[in-house]
């Protein structure tokens, strides 16, 4: 006999070492996030996959599925505060849809509609943040940059030249990059480097690609975050 | 389409039979894109003007505010001026909807922000290449520039909000309906887009 | 700027490197080091650092930007903190500040043109009970008033050496107003090693777990279990760790046992290392107490000449145990003890994701115990005296109090676990109190009506700060000082936290000027549901507490904070708003700025 946990209402199987988050994406089932991806160690710093493991919160990327385990991920509770999650991260970069050449494709706009978003509660901070222009192939557009640390695993664990990692403090928290100069065209990343591509908001984005696909025809553009998840295992 | 958490006197306009609801709409720092999306109901104009009464705006040049029951309100709040007519929009208008991102989240205008208006003013009127007779403009036509660029809800009370850039005119369509119908109006998720 | 001669930043860097074995998980005692020689980490030594630790200048970098003691680029030869901490804040640190800025022509946080001198405001230095207090190039400043910041700004201006400088400005007391079972009974150096000489660990365990004892620092996990946890934890190495992080507002009775005990507390480590099965201890001193190292250092040196720590501690070669002391460097989220082992391995102070719990893989991915310096030092006299002795002056023995505030008497006191709230307020002569601060910023607000509430493990967890409020205190100023607190000491790793601190912080910014709405209180109430709830760790966790008390506690205070008008005011300042187009335009000169 497999050994299940209960998500919301859905018995869901697991294998052993699995993530609550691993085990409900095998089950086709969605849980809202930003900093995971299957492909890389989870990192839990965005908090959008948090999820009340029997009674207490718990993010389902780095909570071990245990047999028995009562998840609630789908309550009017956890979504709400998703949303406000999500308002609070908007507010806190600048994140300008109607002109970001990642619109229609990005996690963090997509997580907005598909969690109805259609303003802001709080106040934007409008913070002063640099673009770095150094790379012949790539932007390093830290407006747009949410923290994930997906650049920095990927560049770590997959291409193997670290490339990236997380410098500042609270408010001044702030992408670095490992080169003499701090600049991402005196660092190693190349254009075809899986860090090039792993952003989820565009803050790093190649060159010479801007507004190329049609509305209409990008990623989110005919379907939901959650659909996209359970169809494709997106990456 | 409501503010997302349901604010005391949120409601739908109640009005006599006959009466016609007072609509007023400004574009504060803004392109007009709304208002241009909003003209784009095309058909639904005509049903509409038995219903709603289209009382000050850019489209009649009208200044004079008094007695609204909808003010529309693009754009963001960039200079002085802007702050004068939404104050005037706030108390003279009984609910107010924010439309287009620039009065959402501050849009193009607010890009501004991330240099500082000194930095831009500087750049632009004095110390650019080519800049002849370098000088800051002042004159009593010009509205006085604000320190930062914001959108609006962040200094009024805003009762609805209409993302997008523009919102689409299938919103307006909706907002209309509903507001003759009585009815908070509902946005189906084709009508809620940020770009 | 000042320039660096890249000649004198490389002869640094390799000797700080070399005094520190060239580990890459020394790399924020290396910087430090630098930081004191130049007064920043150069960007120019940040390559050469990452040369001679073979790291990356990421790594560098990401602790330079990280830890509030070291800095990007030069502070003044004299370097300044003012204490701003609440209880500092009661007594004026503002007004000292800016009269320091102004008499030494500084601006808050720049140092000067000439290089001479910084001053920057900080949170609390740990110095409640004699404040307003700060640090000059890391040495205590107390009881700051008018004629002390004019005497401070002479000898700055003069350029007279900090040793010739009147010994009274840096004079600290430790005051102790009560002593109970721990305080009241010295123990002896090495009562507690010979006692548990004869016993197995097992024994050990027991006693301290009839004991009752739990952890001081304020989460109160059962000090036993934790030791046990760790024990039981396969690893062929595991480390002991002193958390003297002591960071919360309010919090003094660390430092006290730091510079008066401090035998007591290494010698609970040492049992603590028995136990478990460690050989090598750190002691994690937080950055505001550089100045307590030499006396720590000095002890740590006695007791390895009296056979009290090192190679055979009480002669038996079998037991070895030595400590080294790792400074930390300006950041409260290093109290949480994740963040501290992280920092302790020379990176950014951020919470690690549990599980593993520390006890399973702590310092290096070994087991390891963290422990307070309270919970340590109680443990000690635990292992000395045994069980039953702590508990005669009560179940659960006895917790040391740090009280500052509105009160006759600050300073520490030692009372029964499962005391009152109004025993403390009243032993300290708080009298006329409306409210008190337990448990810091990250604690709660009582009313007076609440005093008669107890200081237990299930009631009222503290880690033993009490700020007592007095009659003519605006508690709103309470609330926007912690909530500024959290947000400049959020470590910036989750998003609810880092974003949700600053969000607090700007609400009760306008809050303050007056500014606020209907559509801030909506804000604030979101936050204080979504920060805590989804929070990596106890910072988020905690860091509305200030403001959901002020709102649950004090209705009519909160209230008075918003504009009830949502029709017509504009929130906003125009005067203001409009300020920089007419200097621009000279409709304003831009003196007045």
């Amino acid at each position: 006999m497999t050994d299940t946990i209960t998500i919301d209402d859905h018995q869901v199987p697991f294998e052993a070492g699995q993530t609550i988050m691993e085990a409900a994406r095998a089950a086709g089932l969605y849980i809202e996030h930003l900093c995971y991806n299957p492909a890389y160690q989870p990192h839990g710093s965005c908090k959008l996959c948090s999820v009340k493991v029997d009674g207490v919160i718990q993010t389902a990327c780095t909570m071990p599925a245990i047999a028995g385990q009562k998840v609630e991920s789908d309550s009017p509770e956890m979504k709400s505060r998703r949303k406000t999650l999500v308002e609070m991260i908007f507010a806190e970069g600048n994140h300008y849809c109607a002109f970001c050449i990642k619109s229609g494709s990005c996690d963090l706009q997509a997580l907005a509609y598909h969690l109805d978003m259609h303003e802001n509660s709080f106040n934007h901070r409008y913070p002063v943040r640099v673009i770095d222009a150094s790379h012949p192939d790539l932007i390093l557009d830290h407006d747009r940059c949410i923290f994930c640390g997906l650049c920095i695993r990927a560049s770590r664990d997959q291409d193997h030249k670290n490339v990236f990692t997380m410098a500042g403090r609270g408010k001044a928290t702030r992408l670095a990059v490992n080169s003499e100069t701090g600049k991402l065209g005196d660092s190693t990343i190349a254009a075809d480097d899986a860090a090039a591509h792993v952003c989820p908001v565009g803050a790093i984005m190649p060159r010479r690609g801007a507004y190329s696909t049609p509305i209409g025809e990008r990623y989110f553009d005919a379907r939901g975050i959650d659909e996209i998840d359970n169809a494709s295992g997106k990456l | 389409m409501r503010s997302t958490t349901p604010q005391g006197n949120c409601d739908v306009i109640q009005r006599e039979p006959g009466q016609k609801i007072r609509i007023a709409s400004c574009s504060l720092a803004g392109c007009f894109g709304c208002h241009m999306s909003m003209l784009d109901i095309d058909e639904l104009v005509v049903e509409v003007v038995h219903h709603l009464e289209y009382c000050r705006g850019p489209l009649n040049d009208v200044r004079e505010l008094r007695d609204v029951d909808v003010g529309v309100v693009e754009g963001a709040l960039c200079n002085e001026d802007n702050v004068k007519v939404l104050e005037q929009f706030r108390a003279n208008c009984d609910l107010l909807v924010a439309v287009g991102a620039c009065a959402i989240n501050g849009g193009l205008p607010a890009m501004r922000n991330h240099f500082g208006l000194t930095a831009c003013l500087k750049e632009a009127y004095l110390d650019a290449e080519g800049v002849v007779n370098p000088e800051i403009p002042r004159d009593a036509e010009l509205p006085r520039l604000l320190n930062r660029v914001r959108p609006i809800q962040e200094v009024v009370k805003v009762d609805y909000f209409l993302p997008g850039c523009p919102p689409p005119a299938a919103a307006f369509t909706e907002l209309f309906t509903a507001l003759i119908e009585g009815r908070e109006p509902a946005f189906d998720e084709d009508m809620v887009r940020f770009d | 700027m000042e320039v660096f001669e890249r000649a004198d930043l490389a002869a640094a860097v390799v000797t700080a490197g070399g005094q520190h074995g060239n580990d890459p998980h020394n790399a924020l005692q290396v910087c430090l080091q630098l930081q004191q020689q130049f007064s920043c980490v150069p960007a120019d030594a940040v390559p050469m650092l990452a040369h001679q630790l073979h790291t990356t200048t990421g790594h560098i970098t990401s602790l330079v930007s990280f830890y509030s003691f070291l800095s990007e680029t030069p502070r003044g030869l004299y370097d300044l903190y003012i204490s701003d901490s609440i209880s500092d804040h009661m007594q004026g640190s503002r007004q000292l500040l800016h009269r320091l800025c102004l008499a030494l022509g500084v601006r808050p946080g720049e140092p000067r043109l000439d290089g001479r001198v910084t001053v920057s405001p900080t949170y609390c230095t740990g110095l409640c009970d004699q404040g307003p207090a700060g640090l000059v190039n890391g040495h205590p400043l107390t009881r700051l008033d008018d004629s002390r910041i004019d005497t401070i700004s002479r000898l700055i201006e003069n350029a007279v050496p900090l040793d010739q400088w009147p010994r009274e400005l840096f004079t600290v007391e430790h005051r102790i107003y009560r002593r109970d079972l721990l305080l009241g009974t010295p123990l002896e150096r090495g009562d507690a090693l010979r006692s548990i000489a004869d016993q197995t660990p097992e024994e050990v365990l027991r006693e301290l777990a009839a004991s009752g004892l739990n952890g001081r620092g304020g989460a109160r996990f059962p000090t036993a279990l934790k030791w046990r946890m760790c024990r039981e934890a396969s690893s062929e190495t595991r480390y002991v760790v002193c958390n003297a992080d002591e960071g919360e507002p309010g919090t003094f009775k660390d430092r006290v046992l730091l510079a008066d005990y401090a035998d007591d507390v290494i010698e609970g480590m040492t049992v603590c290392a028995r136990v478990i099965g460690a050989r090598e201890g750190f002691i994690y001193l937080r950055g505001e107490y550089a100045w307590l190292r030499p006396h720590l250092e000095w002890v740590l040196q006695r007791r390895r000449g009296n056979d009290l720590l090192g190679d055979a501690i009480l002669g038996d070669s079998n037991w070895q145990f030595d400590i080294s002391i790792h400074m930390g460097a300006g950041a409260y989220i290093c109290g949480e003890e994740s963040a501290l082992i992280e920092s302790l391995e020379g990176k950014r102070g951020t919470p690690r994701n549990r599980p593993p719990y520390p006890v399973t893989a702590g310092y290096l991915q070994q087991p390891t115990v963290v422990n307070n310096v309270e919970t340590l030092f109680s443990a000690a006299h635990i292992a000395a005296r045994g069980s039953a002795w702590f508990g005669t002056s009560g179940a659960g023995g006895t917790k040391l109090h740090s009280v500052s505030g509105h009160c006759e008497r600050p300073g520490i006191y030692e009372f029964p676990v499962g005391c009152s709230v109004g025993e403390v307020v009243t032993a300290a002569g708080g009298d006329g109190a409306i409210a008190v601060q337990v448990a810091g910023a990250a604690g709660e607000l009582l009313l007076a009506e609440e005093f008669q509430r107890c200081i237990d493990l299930n009631t009222l967890k503290t880690s033993g700060s009490f700020i007592i409020f007095g009659p003519d205190h605006d508690l709103f100023t309470t609330t926007a000082n912690f909530t500024r607190f959290f947000a400049h000491e959020t470590c910036g790793f989750c998003a609810p936290c880092r974003t949700g601190t600053q969000l607090a912080r700007s609400v009760v910014d306008r809050m303050a000027a007056g500014r606020a709405f209907g559509r801030d209180r909506e804000a604030i109430d979101r936050l204080i549901d979504v920060t805590p709830a989804l929070s990596h760790c106890g910072l988020g966790g905690t860091a509305m507490n200030p403001l959901r008390d002020l709102r649950d506690k004090c209705p009519q205070r909160y209230q008075a904070l918003f504009s009830e008008d949502d029709t017509s005011v504009l929130h906003f300042d125009l005067e203001q708003e409009l300020s920089e187009i007419k200097t621009l335009t000279g409709e304003i000169p831009e003196a007045e700025q």
